[in-house]
C-alpha cells in the first residue's frame, strides 16, 4: 500500500534524518528550532545548522512534555516540571515535594506552566503556585484558550478550575476514565479522550454531552484543525475527523474519514493555516492528507518503529516526526 | 511475543511476607532488573529508582460489564515505565493484602497499549502457614486470592505444626487445585518457581491438571475431575474419605472440571461460553480450557479472567494424542449441573 502512495506524491527525498538515539516522545518548534523530547533523561535541539545539542533535563524518564513557541515544558519520574528554551537553557519549574511522578504537563498563556501527579493538580504563573485535589488521579491537564482557566480530567469527568477564584471547580460529569484532555481553540466545546476506545465531548456553556465513539483503539493524539473546524484524531485505521463547524459540535454528523491504510494512526499533527494534517501511522509511515479531496502526499515510508512524535513549525513549512526507535527527521515542505 | 516485558503480580494478605520475597527478588544476585510497583514506598530495603508508589485506582469500563475493571493507575505507569525500556528486563506488581487480584490481571487484556508491550507472566500469592485458615474464613480478599493464583507459597511453615501445615495446604487445593503451591519459610523458595512462570501465555496451557501436593503422597487433594458427587457441598469438609484421601470443599468458591472426548461443535461452543461469562462473570475468576472442535485439526486454548476471554488455535492435534476437549473453572458459588449441561449440548 506505501508504495502505491508513493506514485501519488512523496516529498520522502526531502527528509533531513536525524538519529535520536532513543525513543522520542514529542516534539516541538521554537520559532524554527525544532527540539526532540526523548524518553528518557534528555532533549534533543536540532539547530539547521552543525550537529544537534543534546541537553540533559531530568535524572530519569520524561513522562510528558508541552510546548509553546518559545519553551519546552517536560514533566519526568524524578518529579519535576522543566523548561528549556532554544539556547538549551533549562530551569527547574515545579518540584513535587514528594518526588512523586509528574506525568501530566501543559502550557498556559503568560508563561503559565500546569502539571499532575497522582491526584494532585497544580498550576504556576509568574505571581503564585496553586494546587487542588482531585478524587482520584488526573488524566489530563488543559488551558482553555483564553483566560487562566484549567480542564483537569479524571475518573467520571472532568473538572473546570479557575485557579484566580476561590470557587470549587466546575464538574462535568461522565462516567469512566477521562484521559487526554483538550479545548477547542474558540474555547466552546471540551473534548476528552477516554480509556474506552472513544471521545467524549462537553459544550462548555450548557455542559451538553457529545460521544464520538467507533474506534479500534484508545485514542491518543488528537489535534483542531486551522480555526478549529475539525477535531483530527488517531485510534483508527484511518485519520478520524469529527466536525466543530456547527453550534452542536459533531452531533448527528458523521466523521470525515481519510487516509485508509492497514495500520492504525498513531499520532496527528494539523497544519497550522490550511486544511491539511499529517498522519502518523503505527508502521512508521507518515502521510500528509489534505482535507478538502482527500490527497495523500507520502512524507516518510513505513519504518521499523510507530511514529511517537509529529510537529509542523510556526509556518507550516517544517514537519519533523520521531518514532518510539529512536529515528527522526525534519521535512522542509517551503 | 518474546520482546513484550514478563510482569509478576504478587498479592497477600497483610502480613504474610509479601515484602520478604519482594525484598529476595530485588537483592539475590540473579542479574536481572525488575521495577517494581508498591502500594507502600518505604517497606523495601532495596535502593532502585525503578520502584513507583501505586494507588490502586480501580476503574471500571463503560461496556455494561459490571466485573470489567482495570487499574487505572497501572496503564499510567506502565505507559510511564515503557520510556525507560531497556533499564528493566520485569516488572513487579505489588498489591495491597486487601486488593483482587482481577482488576490488575484484566488490565493486561483490557489495555491495548499494555497488552502490547507487556504480558502478565502469573499471579503470585504468599499466604501465612499460621493465619491463613482464619483469613479465608472471615476475609473474602484472601480467598480471590488464592483461589487467583497460579503461584501460592504457604509461607512462615516455621511457626506451625506439620499437621497444621497439611490442613493449610488441603484447604488451598479445595479453593485452586491448580495452582503450583510451594510451603516456605521467610519466602525460601528458588525465584524460578514464581518468576518467568508463562501463566498466561495460551501455548503454556498445554494440560490443564491439578496438581498434587508433593510432600508425602499418602494424603493428596483430591482431584475434582473424579466422578464425585458433589451433593454434598454443605458439608465444610469430608475429613477422612473413602479412599483414605482428606479434602476440603470451601462452601462457596469452587473450581468444576468438565471433560469430553467427543469433539465439540465451535457454533454451539463459543455463544455458549460467551453467554455463560456474560452472565455468571462476576463470580467466574478464571478459566482455562484446551478444546477439540469437529472438522477442525487444531487444538484451540483459551483462559479467561470473570468475563474477558482470549484463545487462539494453538496447534495440530499430535497423531497419537487423545483428542480431548477440556474446561476448568475457578469460581463462587458456581452452578455445577447448568454448566454441566451447557457444556454437553456443545458436543457435535
Amino acid at each position: 500500500m506505501a508504495d502505491e502512495r508513493a506514485g501519488a506524491g512523496s516529498v520522502v527525498e526531502r527528509v533531513r534524518p536525524i538519529d535520536a538515539g532513543a525513543g522520542v516522545v514529542g516534539l516541538y518548534f521554537l520559532e524554527r528550532t525544532p527540539v526532540f523530547v526523548l524518553g528518557e533523561e534528555h532533549l534533543l535541539i536540532a539547530r539547521p545548522e552543525g550537529e544537534p545539542q543534546r541537553v540533559a533535563v531530568h535524572a530519569g524518564g520524561i513522562l510528558a512534555s508541552a510546548g509553546d513557541h518559545a519553551r519546552v515544558l517536560t514533566a519526568g519520574d524524578d518529579g519535576k516540571v522543566v523548561s528549556t528554551d532554544a539556547t538549551g537553557q533549562t530551569r527547574t519549574v515545579v518540584t513535587d515535594a514528594k518526588r512523586r511522578w509528574i506525568d501530566r504537563v501543559a502550557a498556559g498563556p503568560d508563561g503559565a506552566v500546569a502539571w499532575a501527579a497522582g491526584k494532585t493538580a497544580g498550576v504556576k504563573t509568574a505571581k503564585q503556585e496553586k494546587t487542588i485535589e482531585l478524587a482520584s488521579s488526573a488524566g489530563g491537564v488543559a488551558f482553555a484558550p483564553r483566560g487562566l482557566r484549567l480542564a483537569v480530567a479524571h475518573y467520571n469527568g472532568v473538572s473546570l478550575w479557575f485557579p484566580n477564584a476561590s470557587a470549587a471547580p466546575e464538574a462535568l460529569a461522565w462516567k469512566g476514565s477521562h484521559l487526554d484532555v483538550s479545548f477547542s481553540p474558540d474555547g466552546k466545546f471540551l473534548v476528552t479522550a477516554m480509556q474506552e476506545a472513544s471521545l467524549h465531548g462537553w459544550r462548555v456553556a450548557d455542559h451538553k454531552d457529545m460521544r464520538m465513539s467507533g474506534y479500534a483503539a484508545k485514542v491518543r493524539s488528537m489535534g483542531w484543525t486551522v480555526g478549529g473546524k475539525w477535531l483530527a484524531t488517531s485510534g483508527a485505521e484511518q485519520l478520524i475527523l469529527w466536525p466543530f463547524q456547527g453550534k452542536e459540535g459533531p452531533m448527528g454528523k458523521a466523521p470525515k474519514m481519510l487516509a485508509p491504510y492497514e495500520q492504525r494512526v498513531a499520532i496527528v499533527a494539523c497544519h497550522p493555516q490550511q486544511e491539511v494534517v499529517a498522519v502518523g501511522y503505527e508502521d512508521g509511515m507518515v502521510l500528509l492528507v489534505r482535507l478538502v479531496d482527500g490527497a495523500e502526499i507520502l512524507a516518510r515510508k513505513p519504518g521499523a518503529a510507530p511514529v511517537s512524535a509529529l510537529a509542523w513549525d510556526a509556518n507550516g513549512a517544517i514537519l519533523g516526526f520521531g518514532t518510539e526507535g529512536g529515528e527522526a527527521g525534519l521535512i522542509n515542505l517551503a | 511475543m518474546s520482546d513484550k516485558v514478563p510482569v509478576t503480580v504478587l498479592t497477600g494478605y497483610l502480613g504474610a511476607g509479601k515484602t520478604t520475597l519482594l525484598n529476595r527478588i530485588l537483592s539475590e544476585p540473579h542479574g536481572k532488573k525488575y521495577a517494581v510497583i508498591v502500594n507502600e514506598f518505604g517497606e523495601i530495603g532495596i535502593d532502585n529508582d525503578l520502584v513507583v508508589g501505586a494507588d490502586e485506582e480501580v476503574f471500571e469500563m463503560n461496556n455494561g460489564c459490571i466485573c470489567c475493571t482495570v487499574r487505572g493507575d497501572l496503564i499510567r505507569i506502565i505507559d510511564g515505565l515503557m520510556r525507560r525500556k531497556g533499564k528493566f528486563d520485569a516488572i513487579i506488581v505489588e498489591t495491597t493484602g486487601l486488593a483482587d487480584p482481577a482488576p490488575v490481571a484484566q488490565t493486561f487484556f483490557v489495555d491495548d497499549a499494555v497488552g502490547r508491550k507487556t504480558k502478565l507472566d502469573a499471579v503470585v500469592t504468599v499466604a501465612d502457614a499460621k493465619w491463613l485458615n482464619d483469613r479465608l474464613k472471615d476475609a473474602p480478599e484472601a480467598k480471590n486470592q488464592i483461589a487467583f493464583a497460579d503461584v501460592i507459597l504457604v509461607n512462615k511453615t516455621d511457626l506451625v505444626a506439620p499437621h497444621e501445615l497439611r490442613e493449610v495446604e488441603l484447604r488451598i487445593r479445595g479453593l485452586n487445585p491448580y495452582a503450583k503451591v510451594h510451603t516456605t519459610e521467610r519466602c525460601q523458595v528458588p525465584l524460578p518457581e514464581v518468576l518467568g512462570r508463562n501463566a498466561f501465555d495460551l501455548d503454556r496451557i498445554l494440560k490443564i491438571e491439578p496438581e498434587f501436593l508433593e510432600t508425602d503422597g499418602h494424603a493428596h487433594a483430591h482431584d475434582h475431575d473424579h466422578d464425585h458427587d458433589h451433593g454434598d457441598h454443605h458439608h465444610h469438609h469430608h475429613g477422612e474419605a473413602q479412599h483414605g484421601l482428606k479434602h476440603y470443599h470451601d462452601e462457596e468458591m469452587q473450581s468444576l472440571s468438565l471433560r469430553s472426548d467427543k469433539p465439540l461443535d465451535a457454533d454451539k461452543f463459543f455463544p455458549w461460553v460467551q453467554d455463560l461469562v456474560a452472565k455468571d462473570g462476576p463470580s467466574i475468576l478464571r478459566t482455562k480450557g484446551i478444546l477439540s472442535f469437529k472438522d477442525d485439526p487444531d487444538r484451540f486454548v483459551f483462559q479467561g479472567v470473570h468475563m474477558i476471554l482470549d484463545g487462539d488455535h494453538q496447534r495440530p492435534w499430535g497423531e497419537n494424542e487423545k483428542r480431548e476437549s477440556r474446561i476448568v473453572f475457578i469460581g463462587r458459588n458456581l452452578d455445577e449441573a447448568k454448566i454441566r449441561a451447557g457444556f454437553e449440548s456443545c458436543i457435535a
